[in-house]
């Protein structure tokens, strides 16, 4: 462990060999960690190792008595009961999952439950002022009364501190904030952390995207399988990419996508003149007469801003799930088919791998087992009766093959790590066997490790001549992954890119611009 | 130590369920001097509440898919009204009229379950709506008379089992279906153990599964016992058999096949269901024409057995099937009930009745025993969830429980998806 100077930065928070366990699983255990005042202080491991376990303990999401071990916080041993009595003393943390309320106003869910009162009814003047400063602060131009589900995810996480700082934030913790946000409003976010930081908040991130930790955080505290491997100061021990991958899963990576020679085949899967209309607003386009085309064995990227369009062509092609379709055709292997509901989009061979994992991907009563055949029952089932040794058999064969980690396929999807649900959620898709892959944002929140796994599995696909369509806002991955890039441009396809012509910039261009490429 | 911990450490809604009957029948079996557990009163207990159970495994499953149906009792009456006046004035036989009954509710559930399903109106809304509509129907089509059933259609609802065979002082044929279904538990269990066993799956201690078998045999044949000797004439009732057949085929449907996994589907997350290829829509549909259907064979059975239609049955019959489900450790947000749950669920409503009606105690502090019951019920519910742990009945209840993630399921709020983004898209 590197020395620490006391005088210059006193420690604001330590926790003591925290231990936690769930029924059969031990989360952590003897975890400690110390935290300086005003620095930013990045939690690096694997999915499932317990990092938000540990951050949960910290919050009061799991009280005290429910772990083992002291929680010191300026010098004094805590025990919180709940969420609020941590925010009482400062510390607030941000879900991945928001916590904001889609229907009420940015100024409503700023001060939902702290609201400001004059004579016990809301003082809605000193609320509206109290927000202008808030997002102000955060750097959100937006009116404090447009309804949050009027703005994207950024602007939420945005207003999500902005709610934490009107709470007169000590210590603010986010657990992979950036996870579902692109670039730029990345980039935002983590120059609010410095400058938050420039005020002498101190901050606590847990994040997969290694790149970004590197640039903000001052130190890392590594934890693998519940423990805490080791603290690293960034600036002093020269701390990169590379140092920290090693401290967490134990050995260097050499690459970050697996070597594959991609065997491409004959075009099997086209989509002509593809138009559909959102949902709700009568006039307005998602998909703009798109047209694209896989070939057996290759890896197809669809690159966009998000917004851009990418999921909604994805869904509507897959049993016309989004919107209301306008036109267009589907060929498959040379023949048109018509998908007009998910059911037959799956027996003509498709699958489509959700972005949206907990509120489209899985049903959280479910187990392990019961996910992975949810989609083709019909495969493990005779005259309608589910055969539930075959579907233990498979589930288990699949969790081997991922390596997903959980204590048994019994476990409820629910209780594993967000890496491990989307490996749970890939393995019932690769179930159903589908002739075309589609995968939005298969590696969102998952850790180095695991994608390079996810990678490989991909790869695996394609090398047994299916197609699969990557969808993903991290450039470098599709990048690395795919055999030739389509770029969405404000629901239309502006470009296609070969894998010897696409880079980061030319790809941005085109997402970026409405210039109609061949 | 930690097997007492497992006996006694109960924490499941199974536990709770079973072990609130146990100690409720019990109870009344000692406040009430034995009268509870005669072969009189059984039989009376079941005939009693045989409906209200048929319309808790509708109702389950209606709740399992995420609505409820409030119109039930109406549903019953209407139906019971109509097919009462069919055998009285067109003179058709009764298995005609108990035809004419199902597909008489069938056809009501097919209209509740398009407005359901394919208008998208809350079942809460279409069914309060078909609540008013079918009473109603019920005294229109009746003229709020009360209409006589014949002999042969009263069987339906306080018919027995008839004498067979040798004359061995128990009826035979209820003998016979206690060993039937002591052989079925003894052997689906050793079934299940040995695939299980071989898949390498976590299989329960010997004892425990022996300590189950002995407790759920005896109690079976206890009650076998207690309706093999009731008065001269009387035995196993034919609508506890109807019950019976019915929850062995409900039971088996909700766990073990394509459909019952797509209605828990539907309810635990109807996008990632139909993103998976299941039919909402239809498994709607379904579920809500099933409730009527059984809903008018309720109506039936209880118009056998009071011998006539009236203006006013089957009023506040929604309220106890529902209360059953939930005491039977379903969730009011759907993807979490069972069959056999709602049962257990509504035959500890039923003891609770009738023993407080032994006891004699007013249907007013009735009512407020039943509420306080219905209320604790739940909440001890809710408080297990926050728990999650398993104890031995609820290893024991494995089999009928449908297999998920246990109760324990506390969701995870961090990680990495965007809900808000969904809900903003689809707004
Ligand atoms: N409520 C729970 N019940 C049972 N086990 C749980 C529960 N919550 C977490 N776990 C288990 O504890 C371990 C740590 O989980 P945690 O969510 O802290 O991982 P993580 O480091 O945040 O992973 P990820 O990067 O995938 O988000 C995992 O094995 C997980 O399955
Ligand atoms: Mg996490």
């Amino acid at each position: 462990m590197s020395s620490h100077t006391t005088h210059t930065d006193p420690v604001i928070l330590e926790m003591r060999s925290i231990t936690k366990e769930f029924p059969g699983v031990k989360a952590l255990a003897e975890v400690s960690l110390r935290v300086k005042a005003g620095e930013i202080h990045a939690i690096c491991g694997e999915n499932g190792a317990g990092k938000s376990t540990l951050m949960k303990v910290l919050s009061g999401v799991y009280p005290y008595g429910s772990y083992d071990g002291d929680i010191v916080y300026q010098t004094e041993v805590q025990q919180f009961k709940d969420i609020r009595a941590s925010e009482h003393a400062g510390i607030v943390i941000i879900h991945q999952e928001l916590a904001l309320i889609p229907e009420l106003s940015i100024m409503e869910n700023i001060f939902l439950g702290n609201e400001p009162t004059k004579r016990g009814v809301i003082n809605w003047a000193e609320a509206r002022q109290r927000s202008t400063e808030l997002l102000a602060r955060v750097g959100l131009r937006e009116d404090p009364d447009t309804p949050i589900k009027e703005i994207g995810v950024g602007k939420q996480q945005l207003v999500e501190i902005a709610k934490a700082l009107n709470k007169s934030v000590k210590i603010l913790i986010l657990d992979e904030p950036t996870a579902a946000l692109n670039e730029s409003d990345s980039q935002h976010l983590l120059d609010l952390m410095l400058g938050l930081k420039g005020k002498g908040i101190t901050s606590i991130i847990i994040s997969h995207k290694l790149n970004e930790i590197e640039q903000i955080a001052d130190s890392i505290t590594i934890i693998r399988d519940g423990k805490a491997i080791e603290t690293l100061d960034v600036k002093a021990d020269g701390v990169d990419e590379d140092r920290i991958i090693k401290g967490m899963v134990g050995r260097a990576l050499e690459s970050r996508f697996p070597d594959h020679t991609p065997k491409i085949g004959e075009v099997f899967f086209e989509v002509k003149d593809w138009s559909v209309g959102h949902p709700a607003i009568q006039d307005r386009l998602v998909c703009k007469g798109s047209n694209f085309f896989v070939r057996r064995g290759e890896i197809v990227g669809f690159a966009g801003l998000m917004g851009a369009g990418r999921t909604e062509l994805a869904r509507s092609v897959f049993g016309r799930s989004y919107g209301r379709f306008i036109n267009g055709h589907i060929y498959k292997d040379g023949k048109e088919v018509v998908l007009k509901n998910v059911r037959q989009a799956i027996d003509a061979g498709l699958g489509y791998v959700t972005e949206d994992r907990k509120s489209l991907g899985l049903n959280l009563l479910d187990d392990i087992k019961a996910t992975t055949v949810s989609a083709n029952l019909k495969k493990i089932s005779r005259n309608s009766v589910v055969d539930t040794a075959k579907e233990f058999a498979v589930a288990e064969q699949y969790r081997k093959a991922l390596r997903t980690k959980a204590p048994s396929v019994e476990e409820g999807v629910a209780k594993l790590s967000g890496g491990n649900q989307q490996k749970v959620v890939l393995a019932k898709w690769m179930f159903t066997d589908p002739d075309l892959l589609i995968l939005d944002e298969p590696t969102r929140g998952i850790d180095v490790g695991a994608k390079y796994e996810i990678y490989g599995i991909i790869q695996q696909l394609a090398n047994q001549g299916k197609g699969v369509v990557v969808i993903s806002s991290e450039l470098p991955e599709l990048l690395g992954l795919s055999d030739r890039i389509y770029t969405i441009f404000e629901g239309a396809i502006t470009g296609v890119l070969n894998k010897e012509e696409a880079s980061q910039e030319s790809l941005m261009k085109l997402m970026t611009s409405a210039r109609k490429a061949a | 130590m930690n097997a007492l911990k497992k006996l006694f450490g109960g924490n499941t809604r199974q536990f709770g369920m079973i072990f609130a009957l146990v100690a409720l029948i019990i109870f009344f079996q000692f406040t009430t001097e034995g009268r509870t557990l005669t072969p009189g009163n059984v039989i009376n207990l079941f005939n009693g509440n045989s409906y209200i159970l048929i319309l808790a495994i509708g109702m389950v499953l209606v709740i399992i898919a995420g609505h409820i149906d409030l119109s039930v009792g109406s549903v019953a009456a209407f139906v019971g009204v109509t097919v009462a006046l069919a055998i009285r004035d067109w003179g058709i036989p009764w298995y005609a009229g108990v035809l004419l009954g199902l597909l008489l509710g069938a056809l009501i559930g097919a209209w509740q379950g398009l407005w359901t399903a394919y208008v998208g109106i809350p079942a809460f809304i279409v069914t309060l709506a078909g609540m008013l509509l079918f009473r109603g129907f019920n005294q229109f089509v009746g003229k709020s008379n009360t209409i006589p059933v014949p002999n042969d259609f009263q069987y339906l609802g306080s018919g027995y089992l008839p004498e067979v065979g040798p004359s061995t002082g128990y009826n035979n044929l209820t003998l016979l279906i206690g060993l039937a279904a002591v052989t079925f538990v003894i052997f689906s269990e050793i079934r299940r153990r040995r695939t299980a066993k071989v898949l390498g799956a976590e299989v329960a201690e010997t004892w425990v599964v022996v300590l189950k078998l002995v407790l759920v045999c005896a109690a079976i044949l206890y009650a076998t016992y207690l309706f093999a000797t009731g008065r001269p004439g009387t035995s196993f009732p034919i609508p506890g058999l109807i019950l019976a057949v019915l929850v062995l085929i409900y039971g088996f449907v909700s766990s073990k096949t394509v459909v019952g996994r797509h209605i828990y589907a539907v309810g635990g997350n109807r996008h990632a269901a139909e993103l998976s290829g299941v039919q909402s829509k239809k498994v709607n549909f379904l579920v809500m024409m099933n409730m009527s259907i059984l809903a008018g064979l309720a109506g039936m059975i209880f118009v056998g057995r009071s011998t006539a239609s009236g203006p006013f049955d089957g009023v506040g019959w929604e309220l106890d099937a529902i209360a059953a489900v939930f005491i039977g450790g379903a969730a009011v947000t759907g993807g979490v009930g069972t069959v056999i749950g709602s049962i257990i669920g509504g035959l500890v409503m039923a003891v609770l009745n009738n023993g407080l009606q032994l006891l004699g105690v007013g249907a007013d502090l009735t009512q407020i025993i039943k509420g306080l019951v219905l209320l604790i019920a739940v909440a001890f519910d809710v408080y297990n969830k926050s728990q999650g742990k398993r104890s031995i009945i609820g290893l024991m209840m494995q089999n009928f429980n449908r297999p998920t993630g246990g109760p324990g399921t506390t969701l995870q709020p961090d990680e990495t998806t965007s809900t808000k983004e969904t809900i903003a898209r689809e707004a």
